[in-house]
């Protein structure tokens, strides 16, 4: 399908596909296996600009936006999901800062973040509180000049690998969710560490590591919006991000599908390739059809972020949502194409499937998504 | 415009259509129309033509200083290093005397190096009937320079009809730098070589695209005929001890020695015990070696075998086998008796460098592998374990002859 | 310093497919790139500019869709492109073609270094470099796998040989080719596209070339190409099956007579 891409778009799209076929295809399985952090990925993404396409020129990037984002997540996804949720994080670590920051944060932070000199990551989520957001326990107390952070936030995507932490806690425990505040915390603060590091199913590239904050001192610049606004940029980081996620799975699922196809033309059963069966047909045009409408669904929310639509939680979770359960079933189907291969860690195929779960799971998870759904119906309804 | 359709002669036929090997040409209102941005100028269409109706302009041949009726007999130019004479020149003196006979001619060797005296004969008994030889210490070493400065003043004294010489580091650079100075035709690579039994010229016949397609071609109108021809496709004659030859001895005055670039440092890698290029058996490793170490049950099987050890682009990438021992378009190209791939997938790229082998055993445990499309021999399993098994079967094999 | 990198434009030859009816290559559709060893050349170039400071500069000879190959250069790092296009060049063997090419390099003048690419994926000559060199006269040293260092005019590398390496000194100006193992090409950045789409490529026509027509194209050519034709197909081999021992029996006694 043709999505009438600008000649600007239509470049970085395949610049990302270059990188994706070139550098990352070939190490995808490796990265799998050792759950080493992809530096050498992350290096070229780097030298490529890609890290700045979404962050404005004054700060050293390219000025673009979300939809050109998601066109590189996508691409990357396609050759690994776990290599493309390292760059999909830390650009989700940087639009706090961009939505947000004051000058003096922007010029302190951007340059560096845009020029993949340093990563940046999102610190929302706790043991005790995942879907329920305002659950967090970590803490910042003022003191004078400084905020005391102290808490433990888990499965941080770009965990101990980023600099740069967007890390939302508690300033005032009686507001509840409005008494939450995002601060920037550096690595290599005092009183800031990591925590063990997890062995997941899939996106294995990438690290997931718990932070823990024991009498962290910050300085009291490094409070992003005002005291009170941590949930405030949470919902607008992630209705930016969303689109992100939704073409991480559709590039997931485009992956899978591409060999799965490939391997229908060339594996013959009963003396013909296993293509020319209509039960096989059927499953091609399904997992191909499903992924061009969560692609459509994923550009245009895309597009409507960029041109200043206002109030697109519905139509990013609408995208989240559904590209991710299309990613989880066009992988499963894949997976069945290849019959007994598929199941093999010598084929690629079972990675994407293990790759797809995640993004049925975070970045709210798609029960969540249909809750804001909903909610955003019933209110259009009252209106 | 050197080619053109003459449009009244044109039925739209499309005989040449089929025939362009660049797909240059549209039938554009009925009529041929050749893309001259697609065009090479290759003259296929105009042979299939039956109409008669494409012209090409043939090169007028230009007026040449050197008659090339003075020129006779075939050199090779027979490459040394630490004055031992490579293989590859044994081949293409065995090639040139095939060819001497086809046009009444003599074989020439031409040798520069030092210290040469001790190899004369068995140049001689292996089909040079005369060798020109310039001994100095100064060319004991391959340089560019001095070696084209005295290789064109040979060409200029004795106008020899066709120059051939082996398609290696050395002969590559040389040859491709003599041919700018005498102005000959040079054709690359070649792996079949023959005379025009009409024209007596000669043919030569070289891999294209990456062994895709292949070229026949002449220089009608220069001289000499000059190639490079691949290791290990020619057949060495073997040696005859009667036979006679004489040496011509040339000096030059030093600054035809003389050289601008200067080498300084010759470094013999310890890995490549065995010249790949002129193995008879390349036993080589791809991405399914999984990692470095295992490289070792290749290099036990090479040693059995007396052969050498290659690796795919993959294998190389990955850190597993140094680059001097990759094979295919990025690498060198190879053409063993014997090539023994194990877990490769058989990529183009990789193909392409190693197809003109005589005899392919693939092993690989992924039947769809393309491998297995020009394997002589297809071997679906693990390597891990057919490899030590083919290891000790050689074993036995060899201690028994002994 | 001035360092000129010659590249081409070649079909990315694992697309190259041949029609088995009318025996003939399919070019319809197939992507061209850089040939990829001149990536290696390039990426060399713009090391040199970032190490020594230099200005670098691409050319080309080919059609005029060749364009693109120069603006992809560009946009990994190299400074000026210029491209060399008319149908009198076409036709041209390696003698003609590096005639060409050395004339345009004596019209940019001034050069310290010229890098090329081992050989091209397409012709795979490996003749165009040296002939290039010779043309101008000038030292060269094929299959460089390193640059040791450039100093006092003196640029000192290393070559590789069948069995190891030669370390060899040159003074500039010289010419040298390269091989896989120089470099990792690097891919091109976002800034270095938009700066590359909107950058001037000068054009060379025969006009500005002035060449003598007797060196030129395909009458400037002493090869010609008289047969273009599909090697016989590898045949399908023989599919050997058992346990590891037993097809090792059975490959050592096909093999046996080929093994001294």
């Amino acid at each position: 399908m043709d999505y009438l891409l600008t000649d600007e778009e239509r470049m970085i799209k395949d610049l990302a596909y270059k990188i994706a076929e070139e550098k990352i295809r070939p190490v995808a399985a490796k990265y799998d296996q050792t759950e080493e952090f992809p530096w050498e990925a992350m290096k070229v993404l780097a030298q490529s600009d890609l890290f700045g396409i979404f962050i404005p020129e004054e700060y050293g990037g390219m000025g673009l936006k979300v939809f050109p984002l998601c066109l590189v997540t996508e691409e990357l996804s396609r050759a690994c999901g776990g290599i493309a949720v390292c760059y999909a994080a830390s650009a989700l670590g940087t639009f706090p800062i961009i939505l947000f920051g004051n000058e003096e944060q922007k010029k302190k932070y951007l340059p560096d973040l845009a020029g993949g000199k340093r990563l940046a990551a999102f610190a929302l989520t706790e043991p005790e509180a995942g879907s329920d957001a305002s659950a967090i326990k970590t803490t910042a107390k003022k003191e004078g000049n400084y905020y005391i952070l102290n808490g433990l936030k888990h499965f941080i995507t770009n965990g101990g690998e980023a600099e740069v932490y967007v890390v939302i806690a508690m300033t005032d425990k009686t507001k509840g969710a409005r008494g939450a505040s995002a601060f920037i915390v550096e690595k290599n603060t005092p009183g800031f560490s990591f925590g063990k590091k997890e062995d997941k199913l899939g996106i294995r590239a990438s690290s997931t590591r718990e932070l823990i904050f024991t009498d962290c001192k910050i300085p009291k610049e490094n409070l992003l919006g005002k005291e009170g606004m941590g949930f405030i940029i949470t919902m607008k980081t992630f209705d930016m991000s969303r689109p992100g996620v939704a073409a991480q799975a559709v590039g997931i699922a485009q992956g899978a599908f591409e060999i799965a196809l490939r391997y229908a033309k060339q594996r013959q059963q009963f003396d013909k390739p296993i293509s020319s069966f209509q039960g096989i047909q059927w499953m091609l045009a399904d997992m191909a059809t499903q992924i061009e409408a969560a692609r459509a669904l994923v550009y245009a929310c895309a597009r409507e972020i960029d041109n200043g639509i206002k109030d697109i939680a519905k139509d990013s979770a609408m995208a989240k949502m559904f590209a991710s359960d299309v990613a989880m079933k066009v992988t499963t189907d894949a997976v069945q194409i290849l019959g007994g291969y598929g199941y093999m860690r010598d084929y690629p195929i079972e990675k994407y499937m293990r790759d797809a779960k995640i993004t049925q799971i975070y970045e709210g998870t798609n029960q969540i998504q249909r809750n804001i759904i909903a909610l955003q119906l019933i209110k259009e309804m009252a209106k | 415009m050197p080619i053109k359709i003459i449009i009244e002669k044109c039925t739209g036929c499309s005989l040449c259509i089929k025939a362009c090997p660049f797909d240059a040409i549209r039938i554009l209102d009925k009529k041929a129309s050749i893309d001259l941005n697609k065009c090479n100028l290759c003259g296929a269409c105009v042979e299939a033509c039956k109409l008669k109706a494409i012209l090409l302009e043939k090169p007028q041949p230009i007026p040449l200083a050197k008659d090339i009726k003075d020129y006779k007999d075939i050199w090779v130019f027979i490459e040394q290093k630490n004055s031992k004479i490579q293989p590859v020149s044994y081949e293409l003196l065995g090639k040139a005397q095939e060819l001497a006979k086809k046009l009444s001619c003599q074989v020439v060797g031409v040798l520069l190096g030092y210290n040469l005296d001790d190899q004369l004969d068995e140049l001689i008994w292996r089909g040079a009937d005369s060798i020109i030889l310039v001994d100095s210490e100064k060319l004991a070493n391959f340089q560019d320079e001095p070696y084209t400065n005295v290789l064109v003043k040979l060409i200029n004294k004795y106008k020899p009809e066709i120059l051939l010489c082996g398609a290696t580091a050395i002969g590559r650079a040389l040859i491709s730098r003599v041919a700018v100075k005498i102005k000959a035709g040079l054709t690359a690579d070649c792996t079949g070589l023959d005379i025009d039994p009409e024209r007596k010229i000669l043919l030569q016949t070289r891999p294209a695209f990456g062994g895709n397609i292949m070229a026949t071609i002449i220089s009608p109108d220069y001289r000499p005929q000059m190639a490079t021809v691949r290791h290990k496709v020619m057949q060495p004659m073997e040696p005859d001890k009667k036979r006679k030859g004489k040496v011509i001895r040339e000096v030059f005055d030093n600054s035809s020695y003389t050289s601008r670039a200067r080498l300084v440092e010759i470094i013999e890698e310890v890995e490549s015990l065995v010249n790949l290029a002129e193995a008879d058996i390349i036993v080589s490793g791809g991405r399914g070696m999984g990692r470095a170490e295992n490289f070792r049950l290749l290099e036990e099987l090479a040693r059995v075998l007396g052969g050498a050890v290659g690796a795919s682009r993959a294998a190389v990438d990955a850190g597993w086998m140094p680059y001097s021992h990759q094979i295919g378009q990025t690498g060198r190209t190879v053409s063993p008796k014997i090539y023994i791939a194990c877990g490769i997938s058989g990529q183009i790229q990789h193909l392409v460098g190693m197809q003109s082998s005589k005899i392919i055993v693939a092993i690989n445990k992924d039947p769809f592998a393309p491998i297995f499309k020009v394997a002589t021999y297809g071997i679906v399993g693990d390597l891990f374990q057919i490899v030590p098994a083919l290891t000790k079967r050689f074993k036995e094999l060899k201690a028994k002859g002994r | 310093m001035n360092v000129i990198v010659c590249i081409k434009q070649v079909p990315q030859t694992t697309d190259v497919k041949i029609n088995p009816q009318t025996n003939t290559l399919i070019r319809e559709g197939v992507e061209s790139i850089i040939n990829p060893f001149d990536m290696y050349a390039i990426e060399e170039g713009v090391r040199i500019k970032e190490k020594y400071g230099a200005n670098t500069t691409v050319i080309t000879m080919g059609p005029p869709q060749a364009e693109e190959a120069l603006r992809e250069a560009l946009s990994m790092g190299i400074d000026e492109a210029i491209l060399i296009s008319d149908r009198a060049y076409a036709g041209s063997d390696t003698w003609a073609t590096s005639y060409t090419l050395a004339n345009a390099i004596r019209k940019i003048g001034n050069f310290d270094l010229i890098l090329c690419g081992k050989q091209a994926s397409d012709g795979d000559t490996a003749q165009v470099g040296p002939g290039i060199s010779s043309h101008l006269d000038i030292p060269q040293v094929t299959y460089v796998k390193r640059i040791q260092q450039i100093k006092d005019n003196i640029i000192r590398v290393e070559r590789m040989m069948e069995e190891g390496y030669h370390v060899i000194e040159s003074p500039l100006p010289c010419l040298l080719t390269v091989v896989k193992e120089i470099n990792e090409p690097r891919l091109p950045s976002l800034k270095g596209m938009l700066r590359a789409k909107q950058a001037k490529i000068t054009v060379w026509t025969q006009k500005e070339l002035n060449l003598d027509p007797q060196h030129i194209g395909l009458s400037g050519s002493p090869t010609q190409v008289i047969k273009i034709f599909t090697p016989a197909p590898r045949a399908g081999g023989q599919i050997l099956s058992g346990d590891p021992e037993e097809i090792a029996g059975k490959l050592l006694e096909l093999l046996k007579s080929e093994i001294s």
